[in-house]
């Protein structure tokens, strides 16, 4: 089996989900990495010590904030050569964009937002979740042709770096064709939290926070633990948080390890984007309120007492 | 201009889901269907750009069973001037899907454009867009959230993640997948909903469409529902006594923190 792994990376640093697709169980498949951009071949080494057996560089500056229109027919040239059985991407902004284009211009088999993913011998295995996290389905490969994967960030956990161990490298040319999208420019959001979609741990805080000003309770209680902030739509529709953070069916899906729903009902669209969320926490004032059904661990309590005491907690433990 | 919008029907979000006896897909039977939420944003997004732009049209295109033509009759009564059918099962994979919409819109005509969501809420796999862009020859933007209206070029914003916005210009004939932000769908009024009932919704067989099963490539199986939850473990005391035990439990017993 081989399997290729497309490495996404910011400022020359691999991206924490590019990581973890290292981690997934994957056999004695033998892996390959491909990496484009500018002055990429300094991540061959970390790609190499994370379990990759040969990474392929892409070294292009007009890929370095490529399009998905670009990024696509770039590796939709190289892949071919490769004779390969897998490509993993990441379910990022990124992977999500790229998957769907490169499995139709393969015509391979497309499967995206997987939870579980292995390779034994020539056997590939996928999960994902379906409805929103209220149930999960296997996913059948009918025929044995490349089959593209994209895996949920959080999923499994990193490998840790192996130093003694080094991929083979091999620079790759592709000809990029004149181009029907570009990039005009990107808007950065001034987010010094991490993003809900990224993040371990997410505090989110609802419509009873009553205004854009009180969220500063959640932000340093979320600050205090290195979480990010997230936000139900109410909250968000009344004007306290940006569009950005709104966690749901019309907002992001999250999986997070921990996610701290504070004055939040638990209305079902809320528990469509963060169901799958590994332990849920809820703070509320009303014990009959819907997200303690879903929650493992709870707390009946007026939020504006409950949440300045967490992160006065936190701070404690981290002796700060 | 000539522009097409693609909706899926899918499970309204409050539906139970219930599986299936073999555990291959779920059960059917109560279920209350509707237009998948960012869909509608397609829909919406089209109807604007026809009050722009004179002499234009939208079509409606919806890959299903029987049972999608209530969607697009939905469609019809917010104002889309057609709507076509495609006669596929409804666990058509997204290569599937993607083929029978591209092979639709060669049929009925030169695309201007294209608009999908970014992404069904049933199967969440925000996939058919850029595969029905790839089949089309026809670059695909997603996750866009604003769109300026050049001429024989749009210029979009799409939301990347971390609050960064990216601004994309593409050439036209394009596929855009909607965003929350992109627009405020409307509602179809209840005499249009009456008028809609009366109105042709035209089908193409799969056979028309060049889709057979041998383009299928996934197959979901095996479905699980989550495992009963445990119980919410209350955490008593004072404020103080509360916040410090729920620390702890980050710290040590799940050792978050
Ligand atoms: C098509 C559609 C899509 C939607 N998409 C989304 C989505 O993506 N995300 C989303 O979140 N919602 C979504 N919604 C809205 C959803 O139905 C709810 O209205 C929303 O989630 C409610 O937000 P909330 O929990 O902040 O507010 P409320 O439902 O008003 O709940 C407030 C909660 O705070 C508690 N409370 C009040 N005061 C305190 C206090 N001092 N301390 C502690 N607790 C307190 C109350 O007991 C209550 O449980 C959608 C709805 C529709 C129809
Ligand atoms: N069966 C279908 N019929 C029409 N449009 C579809 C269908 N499936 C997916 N789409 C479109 O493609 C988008 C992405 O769907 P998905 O890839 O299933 O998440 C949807 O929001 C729809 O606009």
């Amino acid at each position: 089996m081989k399997i290729l792994i497309i490495a996404e990376h910011k400022n020359g640093q691999l991206s924490e989900a590019t990581q973890e697709l290292f981690g997934l169980p994957l056999g004695q498949a033998e892996v390959h990495a491909v990496v484009a951009g500018e002055s990429v071949e300094s991540l061959a080494g970390p790609l190499g010590q994370l379990g990759a057996d040969k990474v392929h560089l892409i070294e292009s500056p007009a890929l370095a904030s490529g399009t998905g229109e670009s990024l696509g027919q770039a590796l939709g040239q190289f892949i071919p050569q490769l004779a390969l059985d897998v490509v993993l991407a990441a379910h990022s902004a990124q992977g999500k964009d790229l998957a769907p284009r490169l499995a139709a211009a393969l015509d391979a088999a497309l499967a995206t937002d997987c939870i579980q993913v292995s390779c034994d011998g020539d056997k590939v295995t996928a999960r994902r979740p379906v409805y929103a996290g209220k149930a999960t389905a296997e996913v059948e490969f009918t025929d044995d042709g490349l089959k593209v994967i994209t895996v949920r960030p959080r999923t499994v956990k990193p490998p840790e770096p192996d130093a003694a161990r080094s991929a083979s490298v091999a620079s790759v040319v592709v000809e990029l064709l004149a181009q029907k999208t570009g990039l005009k420019e990107i808007i950065a959001g001034g987010n010094e939290r991490p993003d809900v979609t990224e993040a371990s741990i997410i505090v989110t805080g609802g419509r009873s926070l009553g205004s854009a000003e009180n969220f500063s309770i959640i932000e340093d209680f979320a600050d205090s633990i290195g979480a990010a902030v997230g936000s139900s739509r109410a909250a968000v529709d009344a004007g306290y948080r940006p569009y950005r953070d709104q966690v749901g069916q019309t907002g992001k899906v999250v999986s997070p390890q921990v996610y701290i729903a504070c004055g939040v009902s638990g209305a079902i669209q809320h528990l469509a984007g963060m169901r799958t969320s590994k332990h849920i926490v809820a703070i509320n004032t009303d014990p009959d309120a819907p997200i303690f059904q879903l929650a493992d661990y709870g707390i009946v309590g007026d939020l504006f007492e409950v949440v300045p005491q967490l992160t006065e907690a936190a701070k404690n433990r981290n002796g700060s | 201009m000539n522009i097409f919008a693609c909706i899926k029907q899918v499970p309204d979000t409050t539906t139970r889901i219930k599986l299936r006896g073999d555990g291959n897909g779920i059960d059917e039977a109560d279920i209350q269907w509707i237009i998948s939420p960012h869909d509608e944003l397609a829909i919406e997004e089209a109807l604007r750009l026809r009050e722009q732009r004179p002499d234009s049209t939208v079509t409606v295109l919806s890959a299903g069973p029987e049972r999608v033509t209530d969607s697009l009759r939905m469609a019809l009564a917010m104002g889309a001037d057609s709507a076509v059918r495609l006669d596929l099962p409804g666990d058509a994979d997204s290569g599937m899907s993607a083929r029978a919409l591209a092979a639709a819109i060669g049929k009925l005509g030169e695309a201007d454009i294209v608009f999908t969501g970014k992404e069904a809420i049933d199967d969440g796999a925000a996939a058919v867009g850029q595969a029905l862009a790839v089949s089309l020859g026809m670059p695909c933007v997603t996750v866009v959230n604003g769109i300026d209206y050049g001429d024989g070029a749009i210029t979009c914003r799409r939301d990347v993640g971390g609050g960064n916005v990216e601004i994309i210009e593409t050439s036209l004939p394009a596929v855009v997948a909607a965003q929350v932000g992109l627009n405020e769908p409307r509602y179809a009024t209840a005499l249009n909903i009456i008028r809609a009932k009366k109105k042709p919704i035209d089908t193409l067989s799969a056979d028309e469409l060049g889709v057979t099963e041998a383009n299928r490539k996934t197959r979901l199986k095996n479905f699980e529902l989550p495992p009963p939850k445990q119980p919410c473990q209350i955490i008593e005391g004072t404020p103080a006594d509360q916040a410090k035990e729920l620390i702890r439990v980050l710290a040590e017993g799940i050792q978050a923190i």
